[in-house]
């Protein structure tokens, strides 16, 4: 893990005295709303329809218990109990007061964490593969780079007032467990020749204009990758257009020049940039991975883990579902669900924090991990370990076997949250969580990826869900849209619609009629939904959504 | 003739905790809409909001939301209010929480 040097500490700690005072200024009146505003969006602080909400960076998902004890603290000490996990591997907390965020600020800072740039036209948190270090199909570890850039991005002097927000996201694997595709650059760890470089995509993105990403470079070297990175920033940051905020995105100055021009003018700039990067990012590069070494992984036997596997038919099907496959001989990668059916995804309690900081502590190399479907993630168990972390999530709601399963649904705060929603996700969730939980088709049903926002920012991923789900405002009522075929890995897609929308009452009967029309097309279990829709197309879900509807209205 | 006026309250969030806060006939503000004064007149509706965005060491991001008269006060007539109104729905926290406890 990365800690960060005193130059860092500092500087968090000088943002902190000064948002404290312009707090209490703010209070006091000497600052107007529209003059402390963006102060506070520059330390993460939003407000929201009920409360304030504070949102902290976790760089790249990753955590050691003294962090997730210090998430665990703060949403007991000035929050309401427990904390939102969202999709861009950050904490939100719902409920803070606005004389408390000084105090919680400081508090993260005693950790190393903080809430810069997880707000504003800047480079925000950049994100990775939640396995990263740890999964079997890993070509590199991402996070040294992801740090790499965090360091370069964080206070850069040219990148606090860009055309709009700008997120890059790593992965160090084929399997893109990073979405990639859907971010404004997309690094993906290549290996040529022996020789580790990066694949650079840009232009990608969700929201209202919901594009993935294009190829730009197909090979940068280690050395080339901060002055590329620069440069393909700096010619969006000159031409991104400012006149329009739902056309400032890079994914549409992509699309508006052509991947081709904006190459051209990429090149054209890393030649003038390449130069004054003198090689000191390199040597850096090279001190922040080996803080990213490895664990010493234990040789022993797996036994333990055998004989519960056999015996024990709750903990197999949690580790047939909930287990992904380490790199190490004898490990597993651990995946907590924090979807309990009927419960908000992302969310945990305090309680729960500790739980896992305790797990991470005793079995887990000290290191946890959050991805962006919402989940945790203990990336380095040793398998003799498994049954016991599985007693132990058991108790504390923690032991839901349902990754990737119908039931892992992302979803954003929507309208119970924020302040930009046109409806409500999380009660769609829950509902469909307990319907199918009640049905107990969820294991039959298999690989399932569904994903709602309460708006067209798009935050809960729906345009890349294998059904998306987005919730409108359709003349004063609550109404959901549905698209099919999203796709958020290497082999990304947008997500067509399926036609009208559906009301709040209408839409867990319509996800029902689609789960059985794929039941009955799907060739076998073997064929997933997003195979099966690949080959059949929409067709027969449009028909089961609508057709059936109609009959059922004539009725 | 002149499009006819929809009643209004004036609502914001409170500076300190940010909860949903709405503008009294006798200039307080209340967490509770029932006792929300219901704004009839267009000028008088945006005159109070002027009055309502002079107090910003009170609250903040005052506007005129749509409310409809009842027995028990005006009313939210767009789901948006009705959140607003009540909290969210995954949890008893935020208002809902609070007001049982006045
Ligand atoms: C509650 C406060 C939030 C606000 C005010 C907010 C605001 C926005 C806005 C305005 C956009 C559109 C950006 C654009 O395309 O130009 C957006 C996109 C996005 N937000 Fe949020 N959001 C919030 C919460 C969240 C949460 C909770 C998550 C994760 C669950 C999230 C993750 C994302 C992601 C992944 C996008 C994707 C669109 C993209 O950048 O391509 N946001 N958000
Ligand atoms: S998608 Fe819309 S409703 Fe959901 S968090 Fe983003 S901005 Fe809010």
């Amino acid at each position: 893990m990365y800690n960060y040097s005193e130059f860092d500490a500092a500087f968090v700690a000088e943002r902190n005295r000064q948002f404290r005072a312009q707090v209490e200024r703010r209070i006091d009146g000497s600052l107007t709303e529209d003059e402390f505003k963006p102060l506070r969006l520059m330390n993460g602080l939003y407000l929201q329809l009920h409360a304030y909400m504070l949102r902290v960076a976790i760089p790249y998902g990753t955590l050691d218990s003294a962090k997730m004890r210090q998430l665990a603290l703060l949403a007991e000490k000035w929050d309401k109990g427990y904390g939102h996990f969202t999709t861009r591997q950050n904490i939100q907390y719902n409920w803070p007061e606005l004389r408390d965020v000084p105090d919680m600020l400081d508090a993260l800072a005693e950790v190393g964490m903080h809430a810069i740039q997880t707000s504003g036209n800047t480079i925000r948190n950049v994100t990775a593969d939640h396995f990263a270090g740890a999964a079997a199909d890993e070509i590199a570890d991402p996070r040294p780079v992801a740090e790499l850039l965090r360091q370069w991005s964080t206070d850069h002097p040219e990148f606090q007032f860009l055309p709009r927000k700008f997120k890059i996201a790593v992965t160090g694997a084929p399997a893109d467990r990073a979405v990639t595709m859907a971010h404004d650059i997309g690094l993906q760890i290549v290996e040529r020749d022996g020789e580790i470089g990066y694949k650079v995509i840009v232009g990608g993105g969700l929201g209202r204009t919901p594009m993935i990403g294009k190829v730009i470079a197909e090979f940068v070297s280690q050395e080339d990758l901060l002055p590329y990175v620069e440069a393909v920033v700096s010619v969006w940051n000159l031409l991104g257009r400012r006149d329009n905020k739902y056309k400032s995105r890079i994914k549409i100055t992509v699309h508006e020049h052509g991947i081709d021009d904006i190459r051209a003018r990429v090149e054209e700039r890393f030649k003038v940039i390449r130069p004054t990067f003198s090689g000191i990012d390199v040597q850096l590069f090279e001190e922040i991975k080996a803080a990213f070494a490895p664990p010493a992984f234990r040789d022993e036997s797996t036994a333990i883990y055998e004989t519960a596997y056999k015996t024990d038919p709750i903990f197999r099907s949690w580790a047939d579902v909930n287990l992904a496959q380490h790199r190490a001989p004898g490990y597993a990668i651990v995946q907590i669900s924090l979807k309990a059916h009927g419960e908000t995804p992302g969310d945990a309690t305090a309680e729960q924090m500790r739980v896992m900081a305790d797990l991470a502590e005793r079995y887990g190399h000290d290191e946890l991990r959050i991805s962006h479907e919402q989940n945790v993630i203990l990336p380095h168990v040793h398998k003799s370990d498994l049954p016991a972390i599985h007693a132990e999530l058991k108790k504390h709601g923690l032991a839901t076997a349902n990754i990737g399963l119908i039931s892992d649904i992302i979803a954003c705060p929507g309208m119970d949250y924020c302040a930009l929603a046109t409806a409500r996700s999380i009660p769609i969730a829950q509902e469909i969580a307990t319907r199918f939980d009640e049905l107990k088709l969820e294991h039959e049903i298999g690989e399932l990826k569904i994903k709602i926002s309460g708006c067209i920012n798009a935050c809960g991923h729906h345009h890349v869900g294998h059904i998306g789900i987005l919730g409108l405002d359709r003349a004063g009522v609550e109404n959901y849209q549905i698209t099919l075929g999203g796709d958020h890995t290497e082999t990304a897609a947008i997500g067509d619609r399926t036609g009208p929308g559906f009301s709040a009452d209408e839409i867990i009967p319509a996800i029902e009629r689609i789960v059985e029309a794929y039941l009955e097309v799907r060739t076998s279990a073997e064929e997933p939904f997003i195979k099966t829709y690949r080959r059949v197309g929409m067709a027969p879900f449009k028909a089961a959504l609508y057709e059936q509807a109609e009959a059922y209205a004539a009725e | 003739m002149p499009r006819e006026f929809t009643p209004k309250v004036v609502t914001a969030n409170a500076l300190i905790e940010g909860d949903v806060v709405y503008q009294t006939a006798d200039d307080r503000w209340t967490r509770d809409l029932s006792e929300a004064e219901l704004i009839k007149d267009e000028g008088l509706a945006n005159l109070r909001l002027a009055q309502a965005e002079g107090q910003p060491e009170l609250v903040v991001g005052a506007y005129l939301a749509d409310a409809a008269p009842s027995e028990d006060g005006p009313q939210p007539t767009h789901f948006r209010e009705e959140f607003r109104r009540t909290g969210p729905s995954n949890y008893f926290h935020g208002k809902q929480a609070e007001l049982t406890d006045v």
